[in-house]
């Protein structure tokens, strides 16, 4: 069983993000990167098959220089293998992502290509369903739980209210719901053992891309803001107990719209 | 809960490799998600946490810088990194990895004999077994030649008397890592749990390191198979050669205890407000504490760094550890007090780490060679000249070389 795992590297979730220059992008200095945590639960159980079924696990990432901490870190936590595709992912949207990962995807041999059923920080729930189209796989998303057999994996996925149960063919892509698994910590020999991997590092050109397939393809991030600051609460009094609970049932209703 | 955001003053991480800084980062989470959420109940009930101890294996960090048996290999600065971030989690689980790894591991992998080592150094790596090291004794700590555990041979055994105080993991332990003197000469044996005439008693009432058990050791006719010597130990160079393992952890440590503090003390001193709406953090006698904590940290990063590079060159020499030792670990307790004084009477309450850190850093002044001793491991150094035994009066010597005649005839 090979899998590859779809690796994305995002701003740490404690970032206190500012807007760049261009209004359009996040100011990248100072910010520290991490594996996007949904693709943790993804690596997860892609070691745990690769433990228990033996083959490689590939991560793959897609993205400037720094990309390749993010598969160092996934080589130390048991990751066999890593791809890195090189190239400006900033203003790739997630269709010029999916073609290149797709495209890195035709090279390396797989059964399963596991993503994060999103990416945090952009939360399009996009590239991993891309992927799989472009490659006419099946795919089940938001997996909570899976095994797989020969030939076939099946997952349990949460929707409203209930679990729902799909079997796929293999090759497949399973994008990873938080609770599918624990994610382990890298081991120190993980470290030490990741520091002899050769990540294979390639363009965009050399998985026959250029710029323009991948770079605003069908999407184009017009501005970037922050959310409003804060402003101060407000207070009502308490003395008549009645008269302030039917003011915050007003206010809710009337002013906040949010009943 | 936030995660750690590291103290570096001055590009300190510049010093580190990728692989170095990867090691930190694991540690560093771990103690973030694991540590830091249960480790003021632990303080607070003396409860050591155990379940912890298979977690702390699995990350690889019992033995980190063997390579044999399949352990990682790590260099000396990493192992250091390590044990940083544990303390800055709390000193009494730093305690419980130094042992395991430098006072136990250490131990049997540099003095055992192949068997001893096949058999033990595996299963204390993985955590299955627990170990202690017993050296200090109720009336010799800081003088542990002048110890009063003896062992004798007895046909192919070997019979241990005597008792041993302050043992990190004692009562816990599998195994532990005796000295003894046999024939005047200090050796180490491995002593087994439920050994027959082995018995241990908690410290009670401490104050410090509450999360980590502190024991006694008794040997009563204590009979244990004669391949229990760790057969290349031969005199009191070889506990003192464990020593200087824990200590050069130690050194890193007290800077992780330092970190937590200061990381404590400034975030808390910017948003306290008192008089007139400003934060206690424009205060310039509030200032200037912090620039000494962050100062002190920085030159103890230096020397914790410098005494690694020296290590995995072969080149680090005890008195360069008693340095780091002494030094990183006052600078720690003193930072924990200027903390302590910075958050005032929050500073006393386990709500933050601090009075935890302090209270701490009060034994590790002490143990692993305490303050003074290290200042004349220094002294020696640069004069050449040991004065850790007072001048004796004439009078005393010639009664002294007396006694030490009749004991020799005996």
């Amino acid at each position: 069983m090979n899998s590859v795992v779809c690796i994305a590297q995002v701003p740490d979730t404690e970032t206190r993000i500012k807007i760049g220059g261009d209004g359009r992008r996040i100011d990248e200095a100072g910010v520290k990167y991490i594996v996007s945590p949904y693709d943790e639960y993804a690596l997860e159980e892609a070691i745990r098959l690769k433990e228990k079924e033996g083959g490689d696990v590939t991560v793959l990432g897609f993205g400037p220089d720094r990309v390749q901490q993010a598969l160092r870190e996934s080589l130390a936590r048991g990751a066999t293998k890593a791809v890195h595709v090189k190239g400006e992912s900033g203003d790739a949207d997630s269709l010029g992502i999916a073609k290149v990962l797709a495209a890195a995807l035709r090279t390396i041999p797989h059964d399963l290509v596991f993503f994060g059923k999103q990416g945090v920080g952009t939360d399009n729930s996009l590239v991993g369903p891309m992927v799989a189209e472009l490659l006419g796989y099946p795919q089940i998303n938001v997996v909570t739980h899976m095994e797989t057999a020969a030939g076939k994996v099946t997952a349990h996925r949460e929707i409203e209210g209930a679990e729902e149960v799909i079997e796929a063919t293999t090759p497949a892509v399973i994008t990873a719901q938080k609770g599918l698994n624990e994610p382990r910590y890298a081991s120190l020999k993980g470290i030490m053992a990741a520091k002899k991997v050769t990540i294979d590092t390639k363009s965009i050109a050399d998985l026959g891309l250029a710029d323009s397939d991948v770079v605003n393809q069908r999407v184009t991030v017009v501005s970037l803001e922050l959310p409003p600051e804060k402003s101060g609460g407000r207070k009502i009094d308490g003395g008549d107990p009645a008269a302030a609970a039917k003011e915050i049932v007003r206010y809710m209703k009337e002013e906040a719209k949010a009943l | 809960m936030p995660s750690f955001p590291g103290v570096d003053y001055m590009d300190i991480d510049s010093l580190f490799s990728e692989d170095e800084l990867m090691v930190r980062q694991t540690v560093r989470d771990f103690v973030d998600d694991e540590i830091i959420p249960i480790i003021e109940e632990a303080n607070r009930e003396e409860k050591f946490p155990m379940h912890l101890i298979p977690k702390i294996a699995e990350m690889g960090l019992f033995g980190a810088t063997i390579k044999e048996y399949d352990l990682p290999g790590l260099n000396n600065v990493a192992y250091g990194l390590i044990m940083q971030e544990l303390e800055r989690g709390d000193s009494g689980l730093r305690s419980f990895a130094s042992v395991q790894s430098g006072l136990v591991m250490y131990p049997i992998y540099t003095y055992g004999s192949k068997e001893q080592r096949d058999y033990w150094i595996p299963k204390l790596a993985a955590g299955e077994k627990i170990g202690c090291f017993g050296l200090t004794e109720p009336d010799f700590g800081s003088n542990p030649g002048g110890m009063r555990t003896y062992a004798r041979k007895d046909g192919d055994s070997w019979v241990l008397n005597g008792a041993k105080a302050w043992i990190t993991n004692g009562s816990i332990a599998d195994v532990a890592v005796v000295w003894a003197k046999h024939d005047g000469v200090i050796r180490g044996f491995l002593v087994e749990k439920d050994t027959p005439g082995f018995s241990t008693a908690y410290h009670m009432g401490k104050f410090s390191l509450r999360a980590s058990v502190t024991s006694q050791l008794f040997f009563e006719d204590c009979r244990i198979p004669g391949e229990n010597l760790l057969p290349e130990t031969n005199g009191i160079k070889y506990p003192l050669g464990c020593l200087s393992q824990a200590r050069y952890g130690i050194a890193w440590g007290a800077l992780g205890a330092a970190m937590s503090v200061y990381e404590t003390a400034r975030t808390y001193a910017k948003s306290r407000i008192q008089f007139g709406g400003q934060p206690i953090a424009s205060h310039q006698l509030v200032q200037n504490k912090l620039a000494w904590m962050i100062t002190e940290i920085t030159k103890g990063q230096l020397l914790a760094v410098q005494m690694g590079r020296l290590k995995d060159q072969g080149k680090l020499k005890p008195h360069h550890i008693s340095m780091g030792k002494m030094n990183n670990v006052n600078i720690a307790l003193e930072c924990a007090r200027s903390a302590r004084d910075i958050l005032g009477a929050n500073g006393i309450s386990d709500e933050y780490p601090i009075i935890r850190h302090m209270l701490n850093l009060e034994s590790v002044k002490t143990y692993e060679g305490t303050h003074d001793i290290h200042n004349l491991i220094i002294g020696e150094a640069v004069t050449g000249i040991p004065a850790y035994n007072p001048p004796m009066s004439a009078k005393d010597e010639r009664e002294a070389t007396a006694r030490r005649e009749m004991e020799a005839a005996k």
